[in-house]
């Protein structure tokens, strides 16, 4: 395997400790939490999505474990604005802040509350389980690219993270990339349902949800090889990302660095135990890798 | 990570307890160590967990959407219960138990197992405290009530006072947070948090460590996967018995 250099980095206008961030919605409601997996060696971390307004969420299940992965309706669950004391002990670190809204102008008031705190923000127009937000704009590319232009001209980095769930992703990052997004990240979870048979109704609370875990990781690897031959702005690569071999092959679709989520389930320590294995004193530049799939 | 569909489970046996507490009995029985918890789904209202009194019951108090529904079930009701979840109490040598109103649940696998030496049980009221003719059957049991109808007039934090701890290589605890902050501070003072195990409630929702919805400070401890249970040294200057995160998150004093 592809051994690389390790050291911080800087993806879309953000500096890192390395290429391995914790994925949004996963430990992210907690500044504590959050610093937790910070010291266990990722390189930055997204939070959890942050809103206009607080959220319960949908009502349980939340999450059911199935093979090869996990399909969750949590329904962004978020305190608001009270997020940002959270965050107050993290300041400096690489952390970026998850946010969604209905709108552009919310977008822009939501994003207000953390410009100038956070290294940057991931706008979630993906999330497949949320009516009138995520993915309800995410599919729409118009309505991408104004979200993220409201976002994008405060001057803080904007990540844009996608959905899967469209016929053409290439066309919404393409979008995305028009609106001032600093840089993509591909992809948020695949819609999906499992039925109790014992109790003849869908599992989840909301009937369905989003599929993310090592299930999903072809479809991510091709969401971002489309993307890298649409858009010119760094990709971050995301979905079932579980090994260091997984990281190369992300790499080699045409992503800058990846996103880590449910592989957590297994080990919370998979920061520091992908590093260990993707890094080496006399590894190569990730540059050397990323996107070379494409040749 | 293997499958963990929840399992569909008839109730068979509603337990009144007390006036305030049921036993639900279902046709299933689930492997688990003293302590640990199932996420019991009540189809059509929302899931939450609850602790195992036995591998085939859960012991329930009515506090919410979940628990009122529930409530409301009758025998040959389905249910689905996903789990076992978290770590347990793991002792081993001499164990006290400290218990307060539905927190003497939890305790109840570690009674059965034959792991407690002594329990102290509270409660409101005489009626309300669950579980005494078990307890009595299996360990020497002191009894509390707040309004004096049994055992010693006061809190069960009082009863401490009437044992040795030095006897106890581990004392397991499970109620209200304000008890649970009491018996803490009483270990504190004596030197000896570390051999206290206290089982935690917290909102949850995953279960299985991921979403960060029990998440604790300072440590960002997840309580349904690192706990439920955390022995005394490691609550020492965190966020219990002073606050709590509901389900947006937003934290609220205890």
């Amino acid at each position: 395997m592809v051994a690389l250099y390790p050291g911080p980095i800087e993806v879309g206008g953000i500096r890192l400790r390395n290429h391995l961030l914790l994925a949004a919605g996963i430990l992210g409601t907690t500044g504590a939490s959050l610093a937790r997996i910070l010291a266990n060696g990722a390189g930055g971390v997204v939070t959890k999505s942050i809103g206009p307004s607080p959220k319960e969420g949908h009502p349980g299940p939340c999450l059911v474990v199935v093979d090869g992965g996990i399909i969750n309706a949590m329904g962004l669950p978020n305190p608001s604005a009270a997020f940002k004391d959270e965050l107050a002990a993290l300041q400096g670190e690489p952390v970026i802040v998850s946010i969604f809204a209905g709108t552009p102008e919310e977008f822009r008031t939501v994003a207000g509350w953390f410009a100038g705190t956070a290294s940057g923000l991931e706008l979630n127009l993906s999330c497949p389980h949320a009516e009138g937000y995520g993915a309800a704009i995410g599919s729409d590319p118009a309505l991408v690219e104004e979200c993220t232009r409201a976002v994008a001209s405060l001057g803080v980095p904007t990540w844009v993270k996608l959905t899967p769930n469209v016929a053409d992703i290439a066309e919404i990052g393409a979008a995305a990339e028009r609106g001032g997004a600093d840089a993509i990240v591909a992809v948020n979870t695949v819609k999906a349902m499992r039925i109790s048979t014992a109790l003849r109704r869908p599992v989840l609370g909301n009937r369905f949800g989003g599929l993310s875990g090592k299930a999903i990781f072809p479809v991510a690897v091709r969401c971002v090889y489309d993307l890298y031959e649409a858009c010119s702005i760094p990709i971050v690569g995301c979905g079932g990302v579980s090994t260091a071999d997984n990281v190369v092959e992300m790499m080699m679709a045409g992503a800058s660095a990846v996103e880590i989520g449910s592989a957590i389930i297994d080990d919370i320590g998979i920061f520091a135990a992908i590093a260990d294995e993707l890094y080496s004193s006399d590894g190569i530049d990730a540059g050397e890798i990323v996107g070379c799939a494409h040749a | 990570m293997h499958e963990q569909m929840p399992a569909g489970v008839v109730i068979t046996d509603i337990v009144e307890e007390t006036p305030s507490i049921r036993t639900f009995v279902f046709d299933r029985e689930i492997a688990a160590r003293p302590g640990q918890f199932v996420m019991v789904w009540v189809p059509g209202v929302d899931e939450v967990p609850m602790a195992l009194s036995s591998p085939s019951s859960i012991t329930v108090q009515k506090v919410g959407d979940a628990t009122a529904a529930l409530f409301a079930m009758h025998e040959g009701d389905r249910i689905g219960v996903r789990g076992p979840y978290g770590n347990g109490f793991p002792v081993s040598g001499r164990t006290l138990a400290v218990g307060g109103g539905v927190g003497a649940s939890p305790l109840l696998p570690l009674v059965t197992a034959g792991q407690v030496d002594t329990f102290l049980l509270g409660a409101r009221t005489a009626s309300e405290l669950l579980f005494a003719e078990r307890i009595r059957d299996a360990a020497t049991l002191m009894v509390a009530t707040d309004d004096g109808t049994a055992g010693h007039h006061g809190f069960v934090t009082e009863l401490m006072a009437r044992v040795d701890l030095a006897d106890f290589n581990h004392i397991c605890v499970c109620g209200p947070e304000i008890m649970m902050t009491a018996v803490l501070a009483v270990l504190d003072r004596e030197g000896c948090a570390e051999r206290g195990l206290f089982s935690l409630h917290r909102y949850m929702k995953c279960g299985v460590g991921l979403c960060g919805s029990c998440c604790t400070d300072p440590h960002g401890l997840r309580v349904c996967r690192d706990g439920p249970v955390f022995s005394g040294d490691v609550l020492l200057d965190s966020e219990f018995g002073h606050y709590a995160r509901d389900a947006s998150g937003s934290r609220h004093r205890i």
